[in-house]
């Protein structure tokens, strides 16, 4: 039987993965929207058991506004991907940096 | 008409005049000026006498509020007293001041500032009425301060000369000094009494003097009444804060006769009669008067043998003759103080008139070797002169002698300490009033002419001449209030006389008319000084031999030529320090702390805190992703521990 702490594990896995993502590859800007996508998923497994666990709908709630604005947040993101690579030829994070202090 | 609707249809006058004509100064013709002004000061001269007329017939006391600007119970108000007393200076400062205003607009008929001119002048007078009107101290010296400001720009007036712009400022910090004085007597009088209204703090005066003050042998209304008695000295020119009065002759003419008869210099005297309640519980302040008023009067006389400016001459006659008001004061003939205040109002503005009439018909010259025989040229002038001189000399049956001999007369009545000295002084000082006003006369109006302007001069404009007349008209009779000013009780229900010091009362009981004074007035000490001293004079200066004096008194003479020393010592030391002190604020105060620490100061602080801070901001992806990560550990590691 699958208890609330496999679902735990299971987020804690997803996200330990995309955090590992942004740091490990730093280059593709790609990849980074993806390892934060995965994050919001972490995110969202969390919310999902704990809200059945609970037997509380708002957690559900919760999941979905989350998809929403990842939704949005990703279309905003492969937007300003596409107009830099459009622009500069690449999207290479690491060469991302004019607004340097 | 209500005494107070007049009171402010009085005080609004001349204010609205200034405030109209002053606001209008670029754009109002002369004709339009001194319409406005004449106006305004025209009005307050007749609601002053209507005033007067009302007061005689109900003679109360009032006292009302306009406004409170501040804790009522402080005095912090706009309120106006009308007394006696200040009935009696509303008339002499709105009548001088009228008088003035119309020989101006001979006088100044060809200067450019001639719009400027009356503006100041018609604001000059409201600033004295408020002093004189106020029913509290923080009135009274928001008063003194204007007068004190419109005299430095009256003083300072023709900025284009030399010496005009440095004396307006000397006798500007010079008052400031007075006036520091004045201040800390003041914040002295709100500690111990808890109010700087009049009345409130009269009715204390008893409890005032049984207090002790930090210095040991002082009681607290004794220190009360010695630091006000400096602001009094600033404004009234006593020795040794007197040295602007002489300078402040680079102003205007018309100025010198309003600074010297009705504005200004009275308002010392004023203010120390008006709070005769507080000084009159003071020994040692009175005893302090004496001595400075008697010193004022017989040294600052003399120093008018020497002045060669004839406006400087009268000048020192006014710091001497102020000096006999002092004197007054000092005897608690506070009565006898006002009434030479009243009659030398009209004989010194005489006389300043009719010098700056003499003035215009020397084309602006004012040294008195250059004059000469100028009594045939100019004989209306010469004849006003003439009995402003009378007077002043306190000649008989002249204004100046009935308030001049009631001084003198009250010093030897006064048990004061220095009671003695101060009489001896003063009959010193009639003796030397009498040489170089024979001096000036002689100098200016006898003899033959020295210049070519003194051959061709003349009067030319009525509105010169007219006030002349009107004042000579009036110092002649000026002098017959004495009894109503010294026995009649004019000012009994605003002055307080104890006792002890009555000198007034034991005068009265030898009083016996106006004519047993003047025949009385024939056989005083006073008198035989006064014909001796006239007598050496003539041949000094009528017969032209002071020449032939000079190398014997030369040591004399140096001294009084450099005036004491006063302006060197001035100079020396206090304008030294001052520099020296101003430089070291300038450098730590104003350079370091304001620059240096608070302005700079902030932009540096927000320099660096964005040089360190830029730091941060790297650009780099990763770095802002850490910082993120990080940021969540802690705050889930805050939130963990806590539990």
């Amino acid at each position: 039987m699958l208890s609330l702490t496999h679902f735990m594990l299971l987020s804690g896995a997803l996200f330990a993965i995309g955090v590992a993502g942004v740091f490990v590859n730093r280059r593709h800007a790609l990849v980074l929207l993806m390892s934060l996508e995965l994050i919001l998923l972490a995110v969202n497994t969390n919310l999902i058991a704990a809200s059945h666990y609970l037997q509380d709908l708002a957690g559900q709630a919760f999941a979905l506004f989350v998809l929403t604005i990842a939704a949005a947040e990703i279309a905003i993101g492969l937007a300003i991907v596409v107009a830099v690579f459009r622009s500069r030829d690449t999207i290479d994070a690491e060469d991302l940096n004019e607004v340097r202090g | 008409m209500d005494l107070q609707v007049l009171a402010l249809i009085l005080v609004g006058a001349v204010g609205a005049g200034a405030v109209a004509t002053g606001l209008g100064v670029r754009v109002l013709s002369p004709k339009a000026a001194t319409l406005l002004t004449l106006a305004g000061v025209g009005t307050a001269f007749v609601a002053s006498v209507a005033l007067a007329v009302a007061y005689a017939q109900n003679p109360e006391p009032q006292a009302f509020t306009l406004y409170h600007w501040g804790p009522g119970h402080f005095g912090m108000k706009v309120g106006f007293l009308i007394d006696s007393l200040s009935v009696v200076m509303m008339i002499v400062v709105t009548l001088i001041s009228l008088l003035v205003h119309v020989y101006s607009i001979g006088y100044m008929r060809e200067d450019p500032g001639y719009v400027r001119f009356f503006a100041y002048l018609s604001l000059f007078t409201f600033a004295m009425l408020l002093l004189v009107m106020a029913d509290n101290f923080l009135l009274l010296f928001i008063g003194w301060e204007g007068v004190g400001l419109v005299s430095y720009l009256l003083i300072g007036f023709w900025s284009t000369r030399a010496r005009a712009p440095s004396a307006g400022l000397k006798a500007f910090l010079v008052n400031r000094l007075g006036d520091f004085g004045f201040l800390l007597g003041m914040g002295a009088l709100l500690a111990t009494a808890g109010s700087l209204d009049y009345a409130t703090v009269f009715v204390q005066s008893e409890a005032l003097a049984q207090q002790s003050s930090p210095f040991p042998g002082l009681s607290a209304l004794s220190l009360i009444c010695l630091l006000l008695f400096v602001g009094a000295m600033g404004k009234s020119a006593q020795v040794p804060l007197h040295v602007w009065l002489p300078d402040s002759m680079e102003g205007p003419t018309p100025i010198s006769a309003m600074i010297h008869a009705a504005t200004m210099v009275t308002a010392g005297i004023f203010m120390v009669a008006r709070l005769s309640p507080l000084f009159e519980g003071s020994e040692v302040a009175l005893n302090l008067i004496l001595l400075v008023g008697g010193v004022t009067a017989l040294s600052m006389g003399l120093l008018g043998l020497v002045a060669n400016d004839i406006k400087q001459v009268i000048a020192y006659s006014t710091l001497s003759q102020l000096g006999y008001m002092t004197l007054a004061l000092g005897a608690s003939a506070y009565a006898a103080s006002i009434f030479h205040l009243f009659t030398h109002a009209f004989f010194k503005a005489l006389l300043f008139l009719a010098a700056g009439s003499v003035i215009l018909a020397m084309h602006h010259g004012q040294d008195i070797r250059q004059m000469g025989g100028l009594a045939r040229r100019m004989p209306i002038t010469a004849a006003t002169f003439a009995i402003g001189s009378l007077a002043l000399v306190g000649m008989p049956g002249f204004a100046g002698f009935f308030s001049k001999e009631s001084i003198i007369e009250a010093l030897a009545h006064s048990d004061l300490l220095f009671a003695k000295p101060a009489h001896l002084l003063a009959l010193a000082g009639v003796a030397v009033t009498a040489l170089y006003s024979l001096r000036l006369w002689c100098y200016v109006f006898q003899g033959v002419p020295r210049s070519t302007e003194a051959e061709q001069a003349k009067e030319r404009d009525p509105t010169v001449v007219i006030p002349l007349v009107l004042l000579a008209m009036l110092t002649l009779v000026a002098g017959f209030g004495i009894e109503a000013f010294l026995y009649g009780g004019l000012l009994g229900d605003a002055l307080v006389v104890h006792a002890a010091h009555d000198t007034l009362a034991r005068m009265a009981e030898n009083w016996n008319g106006l004519g047993g004074a003047i025949l009385h007035g024939f056989a005083t000490p006073a008198a035989g000084l006064l014909m001796l001293s006239l007598l050496a004079g003539y041949f000094l200066y009528a017969k032209g031999r002071a020449g032939q004096l000079t190398p014997k008194t030369s040591r004399l003479r140096s001294v009084l030529l450099q005036k004491y020393g006063f302006d060197v010592f001035y100079e020396h030391w206090v304008v030294r320090a001052a520099h020296a002190v101003a430089d070291v604020c300038a450098r730590t105060g104003d350079q370091r702390m304001i620059d240096g620490l608070v302005v700079n100061g902030t932009a540096r602080l927000a320099r660096r805190a964005a040089a360190a801070l830029r730091l941060v901001q790297s650009g780099v992806l990763g770095h802002y992703a850490l910082a993120m990560l990080l940021g969540l550990i802690a705050a889930l590691g805050y939130l963990f521990l806590r539990g």
